[in-house]
């Protein structure tokens, strides 16, 4: 993708593709795959906090992983800081952890049950700094940070809520102070009310520690709050991106038009113009040839059948990859 | 449930977690029935260790003239006493049972633990790993069972020889396959949970992911089967005894006065099964219980109260 305006990129991703093979045995050969991703380039500059939405099965946790390599990309390629991370080995890829780490999605099951909060927080400066002898400190102020305290440390994860839960595995995430995190999106499984202090605490942490961070979501308003730039993904391919504010206020792309108009109002005397989806997200097994988001598009014509359309630039950092509008 | 501070010496007014044996022993306390438990076993293992010191008679001097007494009587007028009776060839009781107790709890305990341990780490590799690893030895595993146990054992004996440690290493090696389902199966499970792949994010190696990651969140069934084995080892070990593919028959064993006490049974001279079986069965009750209680006390979210 042209780059925007920003310096070289801390991350920076082009045409990566991820098929998971289904079934397997004597035809595997033969056996269909699932496109899980499709040809997607981005970037991600250093300070910034890029969204990535789409519903599920769109790809965008597919997305998350590849990029550090927790699943292994089927082609395309990954750079961090310059550097080629595709085809690093094992011990190399080791090196890059501690500047690349990752928030999960469940935080019950992100956490091993039976580890205390201490060895869940000291895991990771156990394995890259072995020698360092103040864990205790640095755990009891990474704890601090996040908005818990040192009587916690002897606790085990399920003494815990949802929202502390997912505070613990921030500060694991943030332990070996990483210059790059992905948020999988990391507020949807907590409750409405515990959701916007988790994001509120990624958003400082984003500015106290200058992370750039990919955050992952389904829930456009969470995105929109968050993020610098938005992407937007339909069946494992880039529909639109923009600024946080421009994808708002005016979206280009008829899958982002309709994603917008179901955010819900809270106020019930907004007259809106729905535009409503029919049907369902079709299977990545057999994605529609042309323009995959064609089979629901109100715009779609025979053009979206034939060709895939490319992702333009319509205006200064906005780009969508439609024939129409 | 805060965790106070008990007696640690360091001047941090963190809490710290109690020692592990600290923990241990509290959680006993209050479980009250594994204390009970691990007082049988230490009686049952002290017999095993000064058995010979105690015992009253030598486990193998035949008597003819005080053959099959009942317990408490005496023989050669009142000169030698049985507290528990003696067998058909006139050998005391008492003293077979404190003579037995050191191979019947050597051999339950150590096969199971060989068994448990080869079983657990070849199933975590196996359900971790998948592909032609886990193929190749779910195969062995089939073929394994596909023999009966003892045709095996008497293969495997034949070709080690007698003697105690080829013993257990047979009664271990019949036993893996349990094990490494169980651990297999538990190990796909957790496999997918996004704690391991917190880990291998945070850059922990393969080994670290099976030791700590893995295997604490597997153990608790692994510990319950191997405690209900140790009855099935115990007895094995007297078939294969008995057969002459075990240890020699002269030596006493619980599961091998057992299967001697079956001819006398019908004829009414019951302490010869019911001291041996009690023994036996205190052993696995004992065992038993004390599996139930260290798999809830390797459970944070059940053990912990302290």
């Amino acid at each position: 993708m042209i780059e925007a305006g920003a310096a070289t990129p801390l991350l920076e991703v082009n045409s990566l593709c991820k098929h998971f093979p289904t079934g397997k045995g004597l035809f595997s050969r033969n056996a269909p795959v699932v496109k899980a991703v499709e040809d997607v380039s981005f970037h991600v500059g250093a300070g910034e906090i890029v969204g990535l939405v789409g519903e599920s099965g769109s790809g965008k946790t597919t997305i998350g992983r590849s990029v550090l390599r927790l699943v292994e990309p089927t082609s395309g390629s990954v750079r961090f800081d310059g550097r080629e991370i595709t085809t690093l080995n094992e011990s190399e890829l080791r090196g890059l952890r501690k500047e690349m780490q990752i928030v999960f999605q469940d935080p019950f099951a992100s956490l091993n049950p039976r580890m205390t909060v201490e060895q869940i927080l000291t895991q990771a400066l156990r394995i890259h700094e072995p020698k360092r002898k103040d864990l205790r400190e640095v755990v009891v102020s990474l704890l601090e940070r996040v908005g818990l305290s040192s009587a916690h440390l002897a606790r085990y994860p399920h003494e815990f809520s949802g929202g502390q839960r997912q505070r613990i595995g921030i500060a694991r995430a943030v332990s070996l102070r990483p210059r790059f995190l992905v948020a999988d999106e990391p507020v949807s499984a907590l409750d409405v009310s515990v959701q916007a202090q988790v994001v509120n605490l990624l958003q400082d942490l984003q500015r106290e520690m200058q992370l750039s961070m990919l955050f992952i979501a389904h829930d456009l308003s969470v995105v929109e709050y968050i993020s610098d730039r938005v992407i937007v993904l339909y069946l494992g391919r880039i529909m639109e991106v923009a600024r946080g504010r421009d994808l708002y206020v005016n979206p280009r792309h008829p899958y982002t038009e309709a994603l917008l108009s179901a955010v819900p109002v809270p106020d019930p005397t907004v007259k809106r113009n729905l535009v409503l989806l029919e049907g369902d997200i079709p299977s990545p097994l057999n994605p529609p040839s042309g323009c995959v988001f064609r089979t629901r598009c109100p715009a779609a014509t025979e053009l979206c059948a034939h060709e895939v359309p490319p992702l333009v630039e319509i205006a200064p950092a906005h780009f969508k990859a439609c024939h129409h509008r | 449930m805060t965790t106070m501070t008990s007696s640690s010496s360091t001047a941090s007014a963190l809490p710290v977690r109690r020692s592990a044996a600290r923990r241990m022993w509290r959680s006993l306390y209050r479980a009250k029935w594994p204390l009970l438990a691990l007082a049988i076993l230490t009686v049952l293992i002290l017999a095993a260790a000064f058995g010979p010191l105690l015992a009253p008679h030598d486990p193998n001097r035949q008597d003819i003239i005080a053959r099959l007494k009942p317990p408490f009587s005496s023989a050669h007028r009142g000169h030698v006493y049985f507290v528990l009776g003696t067998d058909g060839l006139g050998r005391d009781v008492l003293a077979r049972l404190l003579y037995g107790a050191r191979i019947s709890l050597i051999v339950g305990l150590v096969s199971v633990f060989v068994g448990g341990v080869i079983g657990t780490m070849l199933g975590t590799l196996a359900g971790y790993f998948g592909g032609w690893i886990d193929d190749t030895l779910m195969r062995i595993a089939d073929i394994q069972l596909a023999f009966p146990f003892i045709l095996l054992a008497i293969i495997f004996m034949l070709v080690l020889g007698p003697g105690m440690m080829n013993l257990i290493l047979v009664l271990g090696i019949g036993q893996w396959v349990t094990y490494a389902r169980i651990a297999r199966g538990q190990t796909m499970l957790q496999r997918e949970k996004e704690y391991i792949e917190a880990a291998r994010a945070l850059g922990q190696k393969t080994p670290g992911i099976l030791f700590s990651g893995i295997l604490p969140n597997i153990l608790s069934p692994l510990v319950i089967i191997g405690s209900f084995n140790i009855a099935s080892v115990i007895l094995s070990e007297a078939a294969l005894s008995f057969l002459g593919l075990g240890v020699p028959t002269t030596t006493p064993t619980w599961g091998g006065m057992l299967a001697e006490s079956r001819d006398q049974l019908l004829a009414g001279r019951w302490w010869l099964a019911v001291f041996p079986g009690v023994a036996i069965m205190l052993t696995v009750l004992s065992f038993n219980l004390l599996g139930d209680w260290f798999r809830d006390f390797l459970d944070p979210r059940l053990a912990n109260e302290n």
